[in-house]
């Protein structure tokens, strides 16, 4: 039964292969390019769109919650209103509308010695940087953006650079279209690099982002990432970071959800040397009908890396929260020192959380562990405040930002954790004047 | 022989900072308060011994405004006011403060930011001006040099990793900040060694005013060798069965409970 | 420490690789035709006398399952199972259902003397000490068929009917058409379809209201002939605030060539009635090169239908070249209660994917899950389980606990729980760990004398420990010398 091939069945699979096939011949890129994405298409065709038994999607199922797909965004370039997201964080800001880099639009201030490329520009160059990473990695998603990516950026920071200022790669959202980028971000060994990434989009517009970043961290290297998707309320946002991440280099990353309709931000993490460490953290805000979903993947390829998961996630109204994390620890990988743990808080009756905490270990001097909870607010600490006076309202705020700080601090940057914690404090107060 | 004075002055109609009256309560299908009647003066510190399971801590939580009671019958008259029906957070901010015999850990929040957001929600309920934060800050020291309560403990999430003492010491921390009317310690001294339990009596002891009434819940009596009593009452399940001077305690402290549960049940 | 020491001791007697319930019994079968069709479905319907209804149930999951595929989710890998190279049905031929232990063939009874499964009542387990007067009731099922149950007399007059699913088919249609099938449904999974259609044999278990089952009741699984599946099907009802306590165990020979178990086990427990529900599977786990053993394909499910009821699994896993099985608790009644508690013990070449299913849809539903899997050789040891809480299991609790060993670096430990829940006022909490021995444990146990052998089951029974405590007394012991059996050769 299983062996019959699979008909593109559903309208939105039928919209994505139209697609395909009309912007094929003026996708950017060269001859080599135009082979990858038409090989990458038939991928994504052989496998739909994931759904329920697609076990990495089993709570995200497109097949369903996918109805229909907007068209690519117009030729002429879109003006945006200028975001006034993380007001107090100093950046460099890395403008990208529709899946387009917008160098105009950009500030590359404090970001001497680091080459900024369109990403366009690299695919006609035949680049091999596109695609070394995702090209690895399994999923029908990833296919579809390597097939149809238009744009993006790639940020090359040589060996040895300190770059002290933050870099923001501004993901704007004009309407209700398809988008698909791709950024490339790589780091010389020895260097450092502290990175915001942010999705954002107009309200009301039922847009679709499939955004790919590949990062490549080499020996040595410390590089800080904060992820913020705050896209409009109708949007579907789809994202995937792949990064490798080079002996004794250090790696912490934030993944911040509290836009979108239906989200799914998955990251993979390989370690390419020894002594690595990684640190990823995630942080789920979500209320209304919302479905959130993080994918936190760690890959100890090689001995004695050392990562740490801690994710939170806070359920409002009828919103689904979704945490799939895995620790894989390869053959051989001895001494690795893996943790990860998840915590739901549900703040109604009808939110719901599912998690699936995965842990496969192939050696075996290791120390792996995780675990995880859900529940309401607890009533003990809660009674605690109360009995000191705070009203209850502002007793629940603080017992939910603490809860919620506990990831994003984890980051351990300052700046960007103030400008990330300003973020929840925001949906926080907006949740209490909408209840 | 202040015992004796004070039950005098009580009797002579001061005015009562507490005052209960008949209180029943129930978990569930189970009554552990079964009419508990108890007067408290203005200024006047008392204490509350009783075996375990009398229904001590219950009375203590019933007080406060702990959800999952159910106030049967009776009532709470605090400051002439009846509080059956008053909220937690409002009685907090009327002035009864509970020291917990448990403090709860509560990770992510730190002490200090804690502390301001109880005073100040307090000071906002009874219509009060915010305090400055130089003026908080000078208070919190003041209170916690007395206290021993360092600088590096202010900054860690509140009672996280704190040991036994330095939780207690932090309880009576919040209690000096939050200036109560009525202070409710229950089983304070648990936990306690000899000199830790020095250190929070006499921070305790500091605390005693003429317009502040304490209720010291204890099973043992050597807490109310550093805290003395004015008055002592036993409470056997869910009754207050009898009143005394501090004698009663030593009295306790010889003979054990055994007549006080078995006269309960008859 | 005087289970510790049997261990010990055990580990010192046993030779490396020595299964020792390897050997075959020569005995005449009576075998089905090979292969599966709507004929041998009929062939084993006819076979046991069965009623109509019953065989129309059977093809009915027949057809179902000719429309199912293979399970691929597990963690598992193996040749693709020829269906229509199997026997699936083979009973010895001088059983026509005895009446009595007397007529039980003496190369039977044989048999289970060797493998330390009392047959005579007045026996009592096999070097158990201390269990002269606790007496436990054994069915014995031969490859296809129940060869005896005993105290079966004894037990009916305390209203508690122990016999095979064949004689309950049989004698007691009513309560067999009123459950079976009612908690694992004929659709279910491939496996449970299959085994609807083909099961031959199992155990039948009522116990009336009110009823506290006298004594423990256990089945002895044995599969004996060649290339031939086993299905059997076991149905336990508590009615109304009744207890029994139930025991399982399972041993084959050791032969070159995989043997397909699919088993179904059903329990139902009506208002405040508790089940427990204990296994020792020990199938042939094939050689050291990975060749024979059995794949112990199994589903077990338990509904707690009434208030107040009460469900606990507890399973020694330490046979079988691969094990599929999760068995389940349904939480159904409000305060209702499940509970999960496995030893997983992997070595040579040997695949586990195991775990259990809570699912709260009652108020108040509590379950607990412990798991402890031990992986040693090259074998591959998953621990997959799901809790989850539907919209209206408010004050839902689950505690789960799962912890992994590693001896040697070339086997895997893997942990795959899913969590769901749908209540606010659900609270969830799921704690797991995977760890190899820590050197300096065993250094202080080879500095007080013990050898690597020695200490190595020092600390895994230690390990397990929470888990075994669990199992009723009698086979407590039994299980312990297991893990150290299947442990053998582990350290290097």
């Amino acid at each position: 039964m299983n062996a019959e091939p699979r008909i593109l069945n559903t309208p939105a699979e039928v919209t994505l292969a139209e697609a395909f096939s009309a912007s094929r011949g003026h996708l950017p890129g060269d001859a080599a390019v135009a082979a990858a994405r038409a090989v990458a298409f038939d991928a994504f065709q052989k496998k739909g769109l994931p759904h329920r038994r697609t076990e990495a999607w089993r709570y995200t199922d497109l097949r369903v919650l996918l109805r229909s797909v907007p068209p690519a965004p117009p030729a002429a370039p879109a003006s945006i209103a200028s975001a006034a997201l993380l007001p107090g964080l100093d950046r460099a800001r890395l403008v990208i509308v529709d899946g387009a880099y917008r160098p105009e639009l950009s500030d590359l201030s404090g970001l001497d010695g680091v080459e900024v490329t369109s990403l366009a520009t690299l695919l006609d160059q035949g680049d091999e940087r596109v695609g070394a990473l995702a090209g690895r990695l399994d999923d029908a998603m990833v296919a579809l953006n390597t097939a149809m990516m238009t744009g993006g950026v790639a940020i090359r920071v040589p060996a040895g650079l300190d770059v002290t200022r933050a870099v923001e790669i501004a993901h704007v959202t004009s309407g209700a279209y398809s988008v698909f980028a791709r950024n490339l971000i790589s780091v010389g060994a020895g260097a450092s690099l502290r990175v915001v990434e942010s999705f954002t989009g107009p309200d009301a517009a039922a847009s679709v982002a499939n955004i790919v970043t590949e990062a490549v961290i080499g020996d040595r290297a410390k590089v800080t990432w904060a992820k913020l998707q705050a896209e409009g309320n109708a949007a579907v946002h789809l994202s995937t970071t792949a990064v490798s991440i080079g002996g004794e280099s250090q790696f912490d990353h934030l993944t911040l959800m509290t836009g979108a309709s239906i989200s799914r931000s998955q990251s993979f993490v390989t370690y390419g040397g020894e002594f690595a460490r990684a640190g990823l953290f995630g942080a789920t805000m979500i209320g209304g009908k919302q479905h959130a979903d993080i994918m936190l993947g760690v890959d100890h390829a090689v001995p004695n890396g050392a990562s740490r998961e801690l994710f939170k996630a806070v359920m409002d109204g009828k919103a689904d929260g979704i945490f799939q994390g895995r620790i894989v620890v390869r053959p051989g990988a001895q001494k690795v020192d893996g943790k990860m743990m998840t915590q739901g808080l549900l703040l109604s009756e009808d939110a719901s959380f599912s998690v699936k905490p995965e842990l496969e270990i192939f050696a075996d001097d290791v120390q792996c562990a995780h675990g995880a909870t859900s529940g309401e607010i607890d009533e003990d600490m809660l009674f605690y405040l109360l009995s000191r006076g705070l009203p209850r309202a502002e007793a629940e705020t603080l017992l939910v930002t603490a809860f919620l700080a506990e990831a994003i601090e984890g980051l351990g940057d300052e700046a960007i954790g103030e400008a990330f914690e300003q973020v929840a404090r925001d949906w926080l107060a907006d949740r209490k004047t909408l209840s | 022989m202040t015992a004796v004075r004070s039950v005098a002055a009580g009797m002579n109609g001061q005015i009562k900072m507490l005052s209960i009256k008949n209180l029943h309560a129930s978990v569930g299908d189970r009554e552990i308060l079964r009419g508990v009647n108890l007067e408290v003066p203005t200024g006047q510190v008392h204490a509350i011994m009783g075996p375990n399971g009398s229904g001590k801590s219950t009375l203590s939580y019933v007080l406060a405004g702990r959800d999952g009671y159910d106030i049967t019958d009776g009532s709470i008259v605090f400051g002439g006011e009846e509080i059956v029906e008053t909220p937690a957070e409002e009685r907090a901010a009327k002035g009864i403060f509970l020291a917990f015999q448990y403090p709860l850990e509560i990770p992510g929040v730190a002490t200090m930011t804690f502390l301001k957001a109880a005073m100040n929600a307090q000071r906002k309920a009874r219509g009060e001006a915010e305090l400055t934060t130089p003026d908080f800050m000078r208070r919190v020291k003041v209170a916690a040099e007395k206290l021993n309560v360092t600088q590096e403990m202010l900054r860690r999430p509140l009672n996280v990793g704190f040991s036994g003492g330095e939780k207690k010491r932090n309880e009576i921390l919040q209690m000096a900040l939050l200036e109560p009317k009525l202070a409710i310690l229950d089983e304070t001294d648990s936990g306690l060694d000899i000199d830790a339990l020095k250190t929070v009596s006499d921070g305790v002891n500091a605390l005693r005013a003429p317009n502040r009434s304490m209720l010291v819940i204890t099973h043992y009596q050597r807490l109310l060798d550093h805290i003395v009593p004015d008055v002592v009452h036993v409470m056997a399940a869910g009754r207050i069965v009898r009143s005394g001077g501090p004698e009663l305690a030593l009295e306790l402290e010889a003979n054990g409970y055994a007549d006080y549960v078995g006269a309960a049940a008859a | 420490m005087p289970a510790v020491q049997e261990t010990v001791d055990q580990v010192r007697r046993i030779d490396v690789d020595q299964y020792k319930y390897g050997f075959v019994t020569d005995i005449e079968s009576d075998r089905a035709p090979k292969g599966l069709s709507e004929d041998i479905v009929r062939y084993i319907s006819a076979k046991k006398n069965e009623p109509e209804w019953m065989l129309e149930w059977r093809l009915e999951a027949y057809r179902r399952w000719l429309t199912m595929t293979e399970p691929t989710w597990a963690r598992v890998h193996y040749p693709k199972i020829d269906f229509d190279d199997l026997y699936y049905y083979s009973a010895p031929k001088s059983t026509k259902g005895p009446k009595s232990l007397d007529e039980v063939d003496p190369e039977l009874l044989a048999t289970y003397e060797k493998l330390g499964i009392p047959l005579r009542e007045r026996e009592i387990l096999a070097g158990v000490e201390g269990a002269s007067d606790r007496r436990v009731a054994v069915d014995a099922v031969f490859d296809s068929v129940s060869v005896v149950t005993t105290f079966k007399e004894e037990l009916k007059k305390a209203g508690v009917i122990f016999c095979a699913i064949s004689e309950a088919i049989r004698e007691y249609p009513d309560l067999v058409r009123k459950y079976l099938g009612s908690v694992v449904p004929t659709s279910d999974n491939f496996y449970a379809t299959l085994n609807s259609a083909v099961f031959s044999d199992g155990s039948f278990v009522y116990v009336p209201e009110g009823v506290r089952c006298p004594m423990e009741l256990s089945t002895y699984f044995r599969i004996n002939e060649r290339n031939t599946g086993q299905f059997e099907r076991t149905l336990i009802i508590a009615e109304k605030g009744a207890y029994v306590s139930y025991l399982e165990g399972c041993t084959a020979p050791m032969r070159d060539e995989n043997q397909l178990h699919a088993a179904v086990v059903e329990l139902v427990a009506l208002d405040d009635a508790e089940i427990k529900y204990s296994t020792v599977q020990n199938w042939y786990p094939g050689d050291k090169d990975g060749k024979g053993g059995i794949y112990n394909f199994v589903t077990k499910r338990g509904d707690c239908r009434g208030a107040r009821s009460k469900i606990s699994w507890t399973q020694v896993e330490t046979g079988s070249a691969i094990t599929w099985k999760y068995p389940s608790c349904i939480l159904r009644g409000d305060e209702s209660q499940g509970e999960f508690y496995s030893i997983a013990v992997s070595n040579g070449y040997q695949q586990v994917d195991s775990g259990t299913k809570m699912i709260h849809l009652g108020k108040n539903t509590r379950s607990r899950i412990i798991s402890k899997g031990i992986a040693a050789g090259r074998s591959d040891n998953t621990y997959r389980g799901l809790v989850s809480a539907h919209r209206k299991a408010s004050g839902a609790r689950n505690f789960t606990n799962c912890d992994s060993l590693l001896i040697g670096d070339q086997c895997g430990a893997h942990t795959v729980p899913y969590i769901e829940s749908k209540n606010a006022s659900a609270v969830f909490e799921h704690e797991a760990t995977t760890s190899k021995i820590a050197d300096d444990q065993l250094f202080y146990c080879l500095q007080r004398g013990l050898t690597s052998e020695e200490a190595v089951a020092l600390i895994v029974n230690g390990f397990v420990k929470d888990v075994i405590q669990q199992l009723p007394m009698e086979f407590a012991v039994e299980a312990q010398k297991l893990i150290s059996i299947s442990l053998e050769g582990s350290v290097g």
